[in-house]
């Protein structure tokens, strides 16, 4: 049976679409048939970030008005066989998500895909609602920092009141704590929250810690996720928490800050 | 608002609730030295009598054609705002009414008051709490509700509201969360968003909270904020509680 994943986090900038480009393709590795969807119409990135900007003929909301078949829109991914994007469109607003439209994508997903990861934008409108609607599992994307805290808890609190799983009565969405950008350093000094923190105000299971990374930046700007640098720790961040969604027991890894060598020291006070 | 938010389609609520308020007993309103020995009295406690709204018995007084007006402007210049007058010759009483004071049935016996109204009109301060305007501590009887009990922890933006019962929460409350009863408040987990007690008057609501961080503590309207919790209660065990117009907070167990 399929399952719908939510990206979210209520603020805007905290990783969400960095975040759904390198879950997707952490699971694809994994040899599930995964399909990311971009439900920030308007403000398309998430072409971009998995580097398939190009390629774009047809997007979601084509799809939505019946002008394209979903065939026609979804864009496989060069790397890996099991990966397909749905971008959405530039030039549309959030308004051109119509819940049956959506309903209707997300069902034809669902006969083809094993997972479905819906990138939300911002805010907690139109288009993070229909992006959260029909989903299974939410994984909830928080900085370590408390104005992202408080938003986290605000979109699991519209998670709890307005998912299709709320309205219909069924089992509530699965919640996970995704916490991203993540500086053990700063923690340490107390210039940001720790994860003990973020997790006792939230409340929810922790999927991963993703580690602040030059390797992210470099991952979006040459369209490639993160997910993909084997040297990055980054990248293995988010291959362990893929592990932990599927049931893994998997330790948590950079909480703590790097120990530095002296000579790592002086080359990096000299660099 | 989402969740268990009551919806108000009024843009008001019209509903009655009881104050006590200061009652001067005029005895000789002649007397040269009437102001300052009044004055003398409310320097003792200045913040107390700020704009307190006060009934003028005028029970003593058998002179109808004393100035009542210029009494008034007196108590006004007192910092105090007379609301209604009580007792005293159906003369006074009109001479009141056209001043835009309203006449309350003087409450004579000891036992339960017959309390007045605080006119709103009368009152300028009487959106927030004036420290005088501590409402009784016998409400009128209304039927209880029943216990809302709340296992989820409440996010931020959601708002919950039991309706003439308690409320029980046994999840955290998160900052931007806000707990409304008419009754008792229980939080056993942390609370970090506000919790409003008795808020249709019940002085005697009280809110327990297994870990207190929250933004706003209220009972029957009275309120403390964040800011002014003591350092040594936060993240303790309190109850909260009104003692007569006070907010306390004490730690349990």
């Amino acid at each position: 049976m399929a399952k719908i994943i939510v990206m979210t986090s209520g603020k805007g900038g905290v990783g969400k679409t960095t975040s759904s480009a390198a879950f997707s393709t952490g699971l694809a590795l994994r040899g599930f048939r995964t399909c990311v969807v971009d439900f920030d119409v308007g403000l398309r990135n998430l072409d971009l970030i998995m580097g398939c900007e190009r390629r774009v003929v047809f997007d979601f909301i084509n799809v939505i008005n019946g002008e394209a078949k979903l065939n026609q829109a979804l864009i496989k991914d060069k790397r890996l066989e099991n990966l397909f994007i749905l971008p959405t469109s530039q030039t549309r607003d959030k308004d051109a998500l119509t819940k049956e439209g959506v309903e209707r994508v997300m069902e034809e997903l669902k006969a083809d895909f094993d997972y479905i990861l819906c990138d939300s934008p911002a805010g907690i409108e139109r288009g993070a609602l229909m992006a959260l609607y029909f989903a299974d599992h939410a994984i909830v994307v928080t900085n370590p920092e408390v104005s992202s805290v408080r938003d986290s808890d605000r979109i699991l609190g519209v998670l709890q009141a307005k998912s299709r799983r709320a309205e219909l009565g069924l089992d509530p969405v699965q919640e996970h704590l995704l916490l991203t950008r993540y500086d053990a350093e700063r923690v340490e000094r107390g210039d940001m929250l720790n994860v003990k923190d973020v997790q006792e105000i939230l409340s929810i299971p922790l999927l991963g810690v993703i580690p602040e990374s030059p390797a992210v930046l470099k991952a979006s700007n040459v369209g490639q996720p993160v997910t993909l640098d084997d040297k990055s720790n980054a990248g293995q961040a988010y291959r362990d928490a893929v592990g932990r969604f599927l049931g893994e027991d998997i330790e948590h890894k950079f909480l703590k800050p790097e120990k530095k060598g002296l000579l790592d020291r002086i080359l990096r006070r000299s660099a | 608002m989402t969740g268990a938010a009551q919806p108000r389609a009024l843009p008001f609520q019209l509903r009655g609730n009881t104050y006590t308020m200061m009652v001067l007993k005029l005895i000789d309103p002649g007397h040269p030295e009437f102001d300052d020995m009044l004055r003398t009295k409310i320097m003792q406690a200045p913040n107390f009598f700020r704009y307190a709204p006060i009934v003028i018995d005028l029970e003593e007084i058998a002179d109808t054609e004393f100035d009542f007006n210029g009494l008034r402007a007196r108590l006004y210049d007192l910092a105090l705002v007379p609301v209604g007058v009580q007792g005293g010759a159906p003369e006074m009483q009109m001479v009141a009414l056209r001043a835009g004071l309203t006449v309350i049935p003087a409450a004579r016996t000891p036992q339960p008051m017959n309390v007045a109204r605080a006119k709103p009109e009368a009152a300028p301060a009487a959106a927030e709490p004036t420290p005088a305007a501590a409402p009784v501590p016998a409400p009128e009887p209304e039927p209880r509700g029943a216990t809302l009990i709340v296992t989820e922890p409440v996010r931020s933006g959601r708002q919950i509201y039991a309706p003439r019962g308690d409320l029980i929460v046994m999840a955290p409350v998160s900052q931007g969360a806000e707990l409304v009863a008419d009754g008792n408040i229980h939080v056993y987990s942390t609370l970090r968003g506000r919790a409003l007690a008795g808020v249709a008057g019940d002085t005697q609501a009280r809110i327990f909270v297994q870990s207190l961080d929250a933004e706003l503590v209220s009972v029957a309207g009275f309120y403390r904020i964040s800011e002014d919790i003591e350092p040594a209660l936060r993240r303790k065990p309190v109850q909260v509680w009104l003692d007569g117009n006070v907010i306390r907070m004490d730690p349990l167990g």
